[in-house]
């Protein structure tokens, strides 16, 4: 029995979830310690769990591993149905290290509700695991829609001045994208003959009419999501007022359920209307990775402005998946990975600075490098990567889009291409104002390097982005196989 | 059909209610004010038993007795027994603030009771005239309920408020049953299906009859437009009264549609007619309900108008007129009376002397003050926002899938769309709760089983949220052997 439990795909979604509920029992106000420690114990027992997994996934087989399947609401054939692939995989793999740093981060700063605070991030770190197993549409939904909860609290409960502004924001737009494609799911599900089932999706023929409004549908959520422009607005806004760990997780994490709800259901289900509304989401992918790079330029707030130095990165992601080609979705999916790693240590670094000054303001800042050394160079590190330097795990995932987009149109490629300028010349601007310099004030002038656990955090990372950038074939040997069956997927026409 | 002694038996349940409010009555003009509290327990001793009674003596396939007044069958059992407990419920929540109301007096349970009896004839009636005297017993019982706090004026104003309108809307009820009657000659819901299948029914007459009949079922669910009655009695009455009004007589009006609608007049040519209508009132209330409610600083208030905009989704399953729609619809309402049941028993909960609890900004802060309390509110808000994974989204769910199925596309969006907008309250109110400092000092709740059921009702809106699907193979089968149409 215990064999079967673990290296199962359950394992993986429910530890977090009990332990989230564990902590919120056992802590209560005056056992902050216990609650932590519980915490930490429960986020890398989830991000254990994995390995079993990782190690015996079999990256040659191209049907969903780990399955489990259990009857859960017979009379519409809503079952418990999990299943993983090679991008599942390494997604779920993103959210238990994130989690883990996210709890790590929380230790000395979250002082009120500290049981709630890092309960909240566990059950959703459980859920979005869910998210990413699911093979079941309501069950996926389910999670999906179940992540806003806990994010909603931990914006609006520990977050910055503005905050209820932005998780009321953050709620209302992800809920109005999501019920759109609730009612899209419901009519897959009268068209596929009374199964709820993903799979069974894929083997649907759909009408291109019906195809164009389900894709619509479907674009919806994933577009308020992931965030594409015009609909990106909320993001700013969450990410400037949630606490440091809520903008890791939501960068990291729960940006990346848009892109893989793009890989998972539109483009397999509805492969025709993808190809047909390609133009469409490509150029508003270019549209992100350019006007929103010219906006990020601009702003005074570190964290504003590395919220729109995610929303241009994810445009890269949408761009990669809809050029339909081997090396975009490769680089894709590597870029969903690698830019996971890279905002949450950038907003990591922020949360350092703010510990300090408790002001995110870049005019507040200035030669930070003469008090805090190690920080800096640490902070070098993944601004470089942020910018897209050969060697980091930013890198990889810019170029190979950008080669699967020069496959497509020279265009599309110059465009995208144009990030490598902007995505330099907003970070480094900003690595300059605030790190080098003169010494802006005399708080600055009385900082304290990053102590233990900042320094713990923020090398793994580090490491994690450097050795991404370099050696990416662990991640790309996973991925290769689940890439080729969704392109293979999206190729054929279901109308 | 014809009376036989032995139907008697089927009317056990209500018999012994009957036999019970008459004790009641009679016992508490013995009672002094201390000793009250018998008069409490034994209300709840006489709910909790006729809530058992009906599984003795219901019949699994339909069966009409008593001349045909009566239908017994296994809907009726169910919907019955749950009310009874659904009662005693509440009253276990009100007695804290029935005892600071001063209202802890033995006619409020005798009403209480009778209202009970009132329902359960509406629910098991298979003739107008029955299912008419059910009602009007219900509804002078809650009139009385709603004024009983003689020396606030609110709940004076309100009591006579519905009173008035309530007596106009089933005046309409009475005049479409007499215009059924006028067409088919009969009252009895049998005949009249038997008549409009023998093409027997003067088919005008009975068209306006049923323009007529759902002017009071309008009235008596609280769809717009005959909803104005609504917010002004449940803010007005007091909370232990909006908390059964807004409560028990869901699942009355339920069955009473039911058996008016789908029953009585399912003949699909009269079906086309009243699920126009339905529609109609369906959105409707989704709109006016969800939109008036973000406007609302008074929680009671909130509460009604959000009672509006299910009822507008309780329509739309029903208009459906297939069995799917129907039991998504039963589904919803046993849901959705649960979900009331912890929003106005927080209220009752978090009243003290001199304080109602009623105001949005009396919750400011609550997680603080009372973290527990907060996050059983939370559930059932999210609950009736319909979020996962609670039962609310699955009540939502349910009743899309059924409209979807019969092509009802542009509905289904504007249902859910709807829903967006009512999240917006709710999450509000969960705003309020969690990210406002604590203006409110001093509010443990002293009343402990009430907290704990609390907590039960809270729970079990997330269990069921996790294993919706036994419930709704229930409705089904409930829905399946009972309900006879045509």
């Amino acid at each position: 029995m215990l064999t079967n439990i673990i290296g199962s795909l359950s394992l993986i979604v429910w530890l977090p979830i009990v332990f989230g509920i564990l902590v919120l029992v056992i802590g209560s106000e005056g056992r902050e310690r216990i609650s932590r420690w519980l915490a930490l114990l429960g986020s890398v027992l989830g991000a254990l769990a994995v390995v079993p997994v990782w190690l015996q996934f079999d990256r040659t087989e191209k049907a969903f591993q780990f399955v489990e399947f259990s009857s859960w609401i017979d009379i519409f054939n809503i079952n418990y149905h999990l299943g993983i692939d090679g991008i599942s995989l390494i997604l779920i793999l993103l959210n238990v290290v994130t989690t883990v740093f996210v709890v790590v981060a929380g230790w000395e700063v979250i002082t009120k509700r500290v049981s709630h605070y890092n309960a909240a991030f566990l059950i959703l770190s459980g859920m979005i695991n869910g998210v990413f197993c699911s093979l079941d549409a309501m069950l996926f939904y389910v999670f999906f829609e179940a992540t806003l909860i806990p994010m909603f609290l931990i914006i609006g409960v520990w977050g910055g001045p503005n905050r209820v502004y932005a998780a009321v924001k953050f709620f209302l737009y992800t809920l109005a994208g999501s019920l759109l494609t609730l009612v899209a799911l419901i009519y897959l599900y009268r068209t596929s003959g009374g199964s709820f089932s993903i799979l069974d999706f894929y083997a649907t023929s759909i009408p291109q009419s019906a195809q164009i409004l389900i894709f619509l549908a479907l674009f919806a959520a994933f577009a308020v999501k992931i965030p594409m422009w015009p609909v990106h607005t909320w993001l700013p806004d969450a990410h400037v007022e949630a606490p440091t760990g809520g903008s890791v997780v939501l960068a990291a994490v729960m940006l990346k359920l848009g892109g893989y709800g793009f890989l998972r259901l539109s483009l397999p289900i509805v492969p025709d209307a993808a190809h047909e509304l390609a133009p469409f989401v490509i150029g508003l992918s270019l549209i992100a990775i350019v006007y929103i790079g010219f906006v990020a330029l601009i702003q005074r707030d570190m964290k504003k402005l590395i919220a729109y130095s995610s929303i241009s990165h994810m445009g890269f992601v949408t761009l990669g998946i809809f050029i339909f080609n081997t090396e975009g979705m490769q680089g894709a999916v590597i870029q969903m990975v690698s830019h996971g790693f890279i905002s949450a240590a950038l907003f990591l670094c922020v949360g350092v600075l703010y510990d300090r000054l408790h002001s995110r303001e870049i005019a507040d800042y200035g030669g930070v490098v003469n008090t805090m050394p190690i920080f800096a160079a640490l902070f070098l590190v993944f601004a470089m990567a942020n910018a897209g330097l050969p060697g980091t795990s930013g890198f990889v995932g810019e170029f190979l889009v950008i080669m699967g987009a020069m496959a497509t149109n020279f265009w599309f490629a110059f465009a995208a291409a144009m990030t490598l300028i902007l995505g330099a010349a907003y970070t480094l601007w900003m690595y300059k104002r605030v790190i080098f310099g003169n010494v802006s004030s005399e708080k600055v002038a009385g900082f304290k390097d990053v102590n233990a656990r900042e320094f713990a955090m923020l090398f793994v990372l580090a490491l994690l982005v450097i050795g991404v950038g370099l050696y990416p074939k662990p991640f790309t040997d996973v991925i290769g196989v689940s890439v080729s069956t969704i392109l293979e997927l999206a190729s054929v026409t279901k109308n | 059909m014809d009376f036989q002694l032995l139907d008697l038996y089927t009317l056990v349940p209500e018999i012994f209610l009957l036999i019970g409010v008459s004790a009641i009555l009679l016992l508490d003009l013995f009672l002094s004010e201390e000793q009250r509290d018998v008069t409490f327990y034994f209300s709840l001793i006489v709910l909790v038993v006729t809530s058992i009674l009906p599984w003795f003596f219901y019949d699994a396939d339909p069966r009409v007795i008593m001349n045909g007044l009566i239908v017994s069958d296994s809907l009726g059992a169910a919907l019955k027994s749950f009310l009874c407990l659904l009662i005693a419920v509440g009253l276990l929540y009100s007695k804290n603030y029935l005892l600071s109301r001063g209202l802890h007096r033995g006619e409020y349970f005798s009403l209480t009771l009778f209202a009970t009896l009132g329902m359960m004839v509406m629910i098991s009636s298979n003739h107008f005239l029955s299912l008419y005297l059910g009602l009007e017993l219900l509804s002078l019982s809650l009139y009385a309920m709603v004024a009983l706090q003689r020396d606030s004026g609110r709940s004076s104003e309100a009591a006579i408020k519905y009173f008035i309108l309530g007596a106009i809307a089933s005046g309409m009820l009475l005049y479409g049953m007499s215009m059924v009657y006028g067409a088919t000659g009969n009252l009895n819901i049998e005949a009249i299906v038997a008549s409009v299948l023998a093409d027997d029914a003067d088919s005008t007459l009975l068209r306006l009859g049923v323009v007529f009949l759902i002017v009071g079922i309008g009235f008596k669910l609280g769809a717009v437009p005959f909803h104005m009655w609504v917010p002004d009695v449940y803010q007005g009455s007091p909370t232990s009264v909006t908390l059964l009004i807004g409560t028990a007589p869901k699942i009355a009006a339920f069955a009473f549609v039911l058996r008016l609608l789908a029953e009585a007049l399912g003949h699909p040519s009269l079906h086309q007619e009243w699920s126009q209508m339905l529609t109609v009132l369906a959105v409707a209330s989704l709109v006016i309900g969800n939109v008036v409610a973000i406007a609302q600083t008074n929680f009671k208030r909130m509460l009604a108008y959000s009672t509006i905009a299910h009822m507008g989704f309780l329509l739309v399953g029903f208009m459906t007129g297939s069995m799917t729609g129907y039991s998504a619809s039963l589904f919803y309402v046993l849901t959705y009376v649960l979900m009331a049941l912890g929003g106005f028993g927080v209220i009752l909960l978090l009243a003290r002397d001199g304080f109602e609890a009623e105001e949005l900004s009396d919750l400011s802060g609550l997680s603080q003050r009372n973290p527990w309390c907060a996050f059983l509110l939370m559930i059932i808000l999210f609950s009736m926002a319909g979020i996962p994974p609670t039962v609310g989204f699955w009540s939502k769910l349910f009743v899309i899938q059924a409209i979807v199925d019969l092509g009802y596309v542009g509905l289904a969006v504007l249902a859910v769309m709807t829903s967006l907008v009512g999240a917006f309250y709710y999450l509000r109110v969960v705003k309020i709760m969690y990210f406002d400092e604590n203006e409110v000092s001093n509010s443990a709740v002293t009343y402990r089983t009430g907290m704990a059921i609390f907590g039960v009702n809270g729970f079990l809106l997330l269990g069921l949220g996790l294993f919706p699907g036994w419930l709704l193979s229930l409705c089904e089968t409930l829905i399946e052997s009972s309900v006879r149409t045509f």
